[in-house]
This record gives structure tokens, sequence and C-alpha cells, in this order.
């Protein structure tokens, strides 16, 4: 329609353009700015003015995951050479490493947590999604809209009693405690999109399956499940990144076992006050994951989020 | 059954052996497919609430499982209706909110507007704005104190460089007229892309067969922009400011991290006030019978406003 009358001129696109890359810009500061204090030394990092250009170091990465002691002169002049660049690096502020930080460990509970919960809630919201799409359920839209209803519950209202209600059970401060939870938080949106997903599947297809001898267990894994996996696959990744983004519950719910990286990283000390350079790089390895799959699964995203507003 | 051939086959089968064939039953199979869900959110989602509600009648504290409970019926709701600080935090999640939505929806729109008007490489910039919003609120929060930081924070520098203050004269989190802000800002950074690209799928939606026919009659672009662009982007609109105002209200982890609700009590929204009387003073009932009135309070909000919605819809 390069011909249409209603078509932008070039004038029109080329301000367009020029306004939205410099509103992108301009929200991506803060962004960039927090993975480069990751690679700086804690006096660059509280530097006035600040520092844009910088000598790169990784004491923000060593101080991020080790955990580490003061020791006197004469104590380090006795200890034998530093062997690592970490060592060495831990040394010049008369310090050694005495073990790992605990940020590894909620690294991986994030991991768990949220893979863990994503494929709980694509699996059972993928299963009732079918149902709801192809049966007939008794009461069905009350049913669908008391789904949807769980989501507009603010998180501190049913946390107390989920807090006494883990305390009984056992569960809380456990993996399990916190992906049933999760899970919980995330069926509404999964139920609904992958509704959404499974409409737009022919019933034809099933049909002629059926015909063919198929059951039912099998037309749906061999003939619905493949045709519905691009959108399996968009509701899972909104569901990784609640999971993974978490705080409320998790902040309440759990202490240490079970805890992942959102409480962790706001509490990293250094001498005299926050460690800036470690929070910062605790924070980029924590969201750059996230922003490199936004990057490369964006039309699945896009698609999603208003695909999932304009729906509900 | 009219060919009896088929009949005589089909009942050549015995019973239990075509059962095992054509599988479960199609009701069976719902059923078995819809239970877990209903299962999961009844114990984890509506369990919880009821006793909620329970829990609001009593004078209850989890610190003191071994006191005696007592129903104290509606007593815990005077108190909270009563009390003056109820009122001042939801006057500062007032301003939170109206805020947050009137500048998003402003910059939300502006910026859909320029994307719908698709230069080259609209999409990769889009998707670059959206980042912020998948990011954790709780780890933005500790950033952005990071930039907030009076004299060496990147905030303070940048307001220094365009106003010429001095950059440690101010205190974005520290100072009572500028916290308020502070938390403003950094949800407008996070969220505005979420309601641009709800108003994108709503420019998307309008036919361009309406604005030709505009074209025809001679309309010209503000007028076009008056009567057909706004009007029809309305409804999505309206929604974006749903999504984003129940969110808001709820507001917990993005401000905790970055206020905590100070300076003394200035960012304290209704969500951390809440969560301070549940999980610090643990007053339970108490902290109960608030969670009652906030979810109400989002519930009946939202149903006017939906009812709204539905007029501008039906329009």
């Amino acid at each position: 329609m390069s011909f249409s009358i209603t078509e932008p001129s070039g004038r029109q696109k080329w301000i367009a353009g020029v306004l939205v890359v410099t509103y992108a810009v301009l929200t991506l500061i803060p962004l960039i700015w927090i993975i480069a204090t990751g690679f700086k030394t804690p006096q660059d990092a509280i530097a006035y003015p600040p520092k844009v250009f910088f000598e790169p170091s990784l004491e923000g990465y060593v101080n991020l995951f080790t955990s580490r002691s003061r020791v006197t002169p004469e104590d380090l002049a006795a200890l034998p050479p530093p062997s690592t660049f970490y060592d060495r690096i831990v040394r010049q502020y008369d310090m050694v490493i005495t073990g790992p930080s605990k940020y590894g460990e909620r690294f991986l509970n994030s991991v768990i947590i949220g893979f863990g919960s994503t494929f709980l809630s694509v699996f059972l919201g993928t299963i009732a999604a079918y149902a709801f799409s192809r049966f007939k359920v008794p009461m069905k839209d009350d049913l669908l809209f008391f789904i949807l209803s769980t989501r507009m519950m603010p998180p501190i209202a049913v946390a107390i009693p989920i807090f006494l209600m883990y305390r009984q059970l056992g569960l809380s401060d456990t993996h399990l405690g916190m992906i049933l939870l999760y899970t919980a938080v995330n069926l509404s949106l999964s139920v609904w999109l992958l509704k959404g997903f499974i409409d737009e599947i022919p019933v034809e297809y099933e049909e002629a399956a059926l015909i063919d001898g198929y059951t039912r267990f099998q037309a749906f894994y061999k003939v619905v499940l493949p045709q519905a996996a691009t959108g399996i696959a968009s509701t899972a990744i909104f569901c990784l990144i609640f999971a993974w983004n978490e705080y409320a519950f998790v902040a309440l719910l759990t202490s240490g076992t079970a805890q992942t990286a959102p409480p962790f990283i706001p509490t990293i000390i250094g001498t005299g006050g926050k460690d800036w350079p470690a929070v910062a790089a605790g924070a980029t390895l924590f969201l750059v994951p996230i922003m490199v799959f936004t990057i490369l699964l964006r039309k699945h995203l896009l698609r999603g989020i208003t695909f999932g507003a304009v729906r509900k | 059954m009219s060919d009896p051939l088929a009949h005589r086959v089909a009942s050549a089968t015995p019973p239990q052996l075509a059962h095992r064939i054509r599988g479960l039953s199609d009701r069976t199979i719902a059923w078995l497919f819809v239970a877990p869900t209903i299962f999961l959110l009844l114990a984890i989602n509506i369990f919880p609430l009821i006793w909620t509600i329970r829990l609001s009648l009593t004078n209850f504290r989890t610190n003191k499982p071994n006191a005696e409970v007592e129903f104290v019926g509606l007593e815990n709701y005077r108190k909270i209706l009563t009390d003056e600080d109820t009122w001042i935090a939801l006057q500062s999640t007032a301003h939170f909110l109206i805020w947050t939505i009137v500048l998003q929806v402003l910059i939300g729109f502006t910026l859909a507007y320029l994307i719908n008007k698709k230069f080259r490489g609209n999409d990769l910039w889009t998707t670059l704005i959206v980042l912020p919003m998948m990011l954790s609120p709780a780890v933005v929060g500790t950033f952005w104190t990071f930039l907030y930081q009076p004299q060496i924070g990147l905030f303070n520098y940048f307001i220094a460089f365009l106003t010429g203050a001095d950059p440690a004269s101010f205190s974005m989190i520290g100072d009572v007229p500028l916290a308020p802000w502070a938390i403003v800002i950094v949800d407008t950074w996070m969220w505005t892309p979420f309601v641009m690209l709800i108003c994108l799928a709503g420019l998307r939606s309008i036919p361009s067969s309406i604005y030709e026919a505009a074209e025809c009659d001679r309309a010209s672009k503000w007028r076009q922009f008056w009567t057909i662009t706004i009007p029809m982007a309305l409804p999505f609109l309206m929604l974006a400011v749903l999504f984003r105002g129940i969110e808001n209200f709820k507001m917990f982890d993005l401000v905790v991290q970055l206020t905590g609700g100070g300076p003394g009590s200035t960012t304290l929204l209704t969500s951390i006030d809440l969560k301070r009387e549940a999980f610090e003073k643990w007053r339970t009932g108490y902290a109960s019978a608030y969670a009652v009135i906030l979810f109400v309070t989002v519930f009946g909000l939202a149903s006017i406003y939906v009812k709204a919605l539905n007029k501008v819809k039906d329009r």
C-alpha cells in the first residue's frame, strides 16, 4: 500500500523515527549504566562527576560471588602469594576469601522455582484450556471468570493465611511451596492465553484423527499439542518472567533455603555501605537473560502482551 | 443405525473392550483436565481469602500463637477506618496512582502514535523501549536508589546538568517533597511501554478505509485525529488504565526497595503499610481486616470502571 493516501509521508516518518529513537536511548541509559557499574571499582562507581569512561574491573563480580573477611597486614604477609586473579583483587583491600557467597545458591533457586512453576502452570493450563475450548463443561463461563478474578487479589492480602497454612503443612521456605504458589498465580493467565490459542485450531483436525481410530488422549497430544506449540511457548515465557521477577511472596514466605535472587540482590553490602558494583553485577546477571530473551523472542512476546490484555 | 452390517459389527465388540479402544469418555476427560486447575486455585487463592476474612474478625497475632483468640466482630474494621494513618496511606496511594496513570497514558499514547507511522526499524526500537517492563521490579527499585544518590547519582547529575542546581543539594528518595515524585518517575519509566503496546494494538485495529473515507471528505488531519483516532483507540486506552490502576493499587515490590515507604511515611502506600502491620507488628487480625478492605476497594473500583468501559465499547 505504498501509494495509499493514508500512508504517512517521508518527512512524518522521519520525525516520528527521531522522536522514538530519542526516547528509546533515554530509557535505556539507566540499564546501560547499571551494566557498566558492574564493571567498575567501588571508587569509580561513586566518583563525581559520574565516570563514563573507566578501566574495567571484575571486582564487583568477585565481591558478588564470594564472602570475605579482613586480616591484619602481618597475617596477609604470611600468606602464600595469591594464585588466582580473584585472590589478587581481594588482597588489595587486606582481605581474604572465606568462601562462596549466597548469590549462586539464590540464583539457582530462581532457576528451579522459575522453570518448575512454569512447567506446571503451562501443563495444567494447557489441559484445562483444552477442556474449556472443546468440551461442554458445566458453568463454563462462571469457572473462566473465577479463574480470571484470582488475578486481581493483592499478594499481601493472601500472604498472611498462606504463611500460616504453609507453616502447618511444612511448605514454608521450600521449593515445592513456592512452585505451587507461583503456579496458582500464573494459572489464570495461562488458561486464558492458551484457550485463545487452542480456540484457533480447527476442530476438524481432531475429528479426522478420532475417525482414524485415535482416542481422545492420542488426538490431544498428537494433533492438538503440535498445533498449539507456538502458543504454549509464548505462554511459558510469560509465566517464566513472572516467576523470575516476583518479589512480594518470596520475601514474605521464604527466609533462606528457597529464597530466589530478587530479595538477595538489595542486601549485598560491602565495607561501609552498599557495595554498588557488586549489586550492579548481581542485577546484571539477573536481568540480562530476560533482556536477551525479550529481544530474541520479540514477535511472540509483544503479541502476547496485547493479546492477553485485549482478550480480558 | 441404518446400516445393518455396521450395526452388527459395532455390537460384535464387547462393551468393555469398546470402552478401552475409545478411551475415556469426553465428560471424564473434561473433568480430569479442569479439576487440577480449579483445585489449586481453590487451595491457594480462595481458601486463603476466606481465612483472611475469618481472621479479620479476631484479635489473632501470629507471633503469639498460644494466646487466646477472641472474636472481636467488626472492631478491626472500625479501628482501621477511623485511623488517620490509613487515610494518609490512601492519599499517598492516590497521588501515586493518578500521576503514574496520567504520565503513562500521555507518553505511552504519543509513542504508540509515532511508532504507528511505521518508520524503518520501528519494531526493533519498540522492543528496546519495552525492556524495562520485563525486569524484576524489586531489582529495578534497588538500582534506581543508586541513580538517585545525591551527588554521585546519575539522575541527580542529569538534573543538575539541566538546571544548574548543585547535585548534592537534593535527594530524590530522602527529601519529603521529592520522594512521592521519585516513585512516580521510576514507575513511569518502567510501565509506560505497557500502555504504549496496548495503545499500539488499538491504533493498528483501526481500518485504514475509515481514514481514506475521511480523506475523500477532505477532513483535516487534526479533525481526523479527534474524530477517528481518539474515539476508536479509547477502549484500548481505558483498558490500559484499568490494568495499570489495579497493578499500582497493589504496588509493593518496586516502592519497598526504592524508598521503603519513607522518608517518614511520605511514600507509605497501602500495601507497604499492610505489610508492616502483618509482618512487622504481627497484628494479624487487624492486617487481615486491612487486606479485606483493600481487596473490596480494588474490586469495587474495577467493577465500576469496567461498566464505564463497556459503555464506551458499545457506543
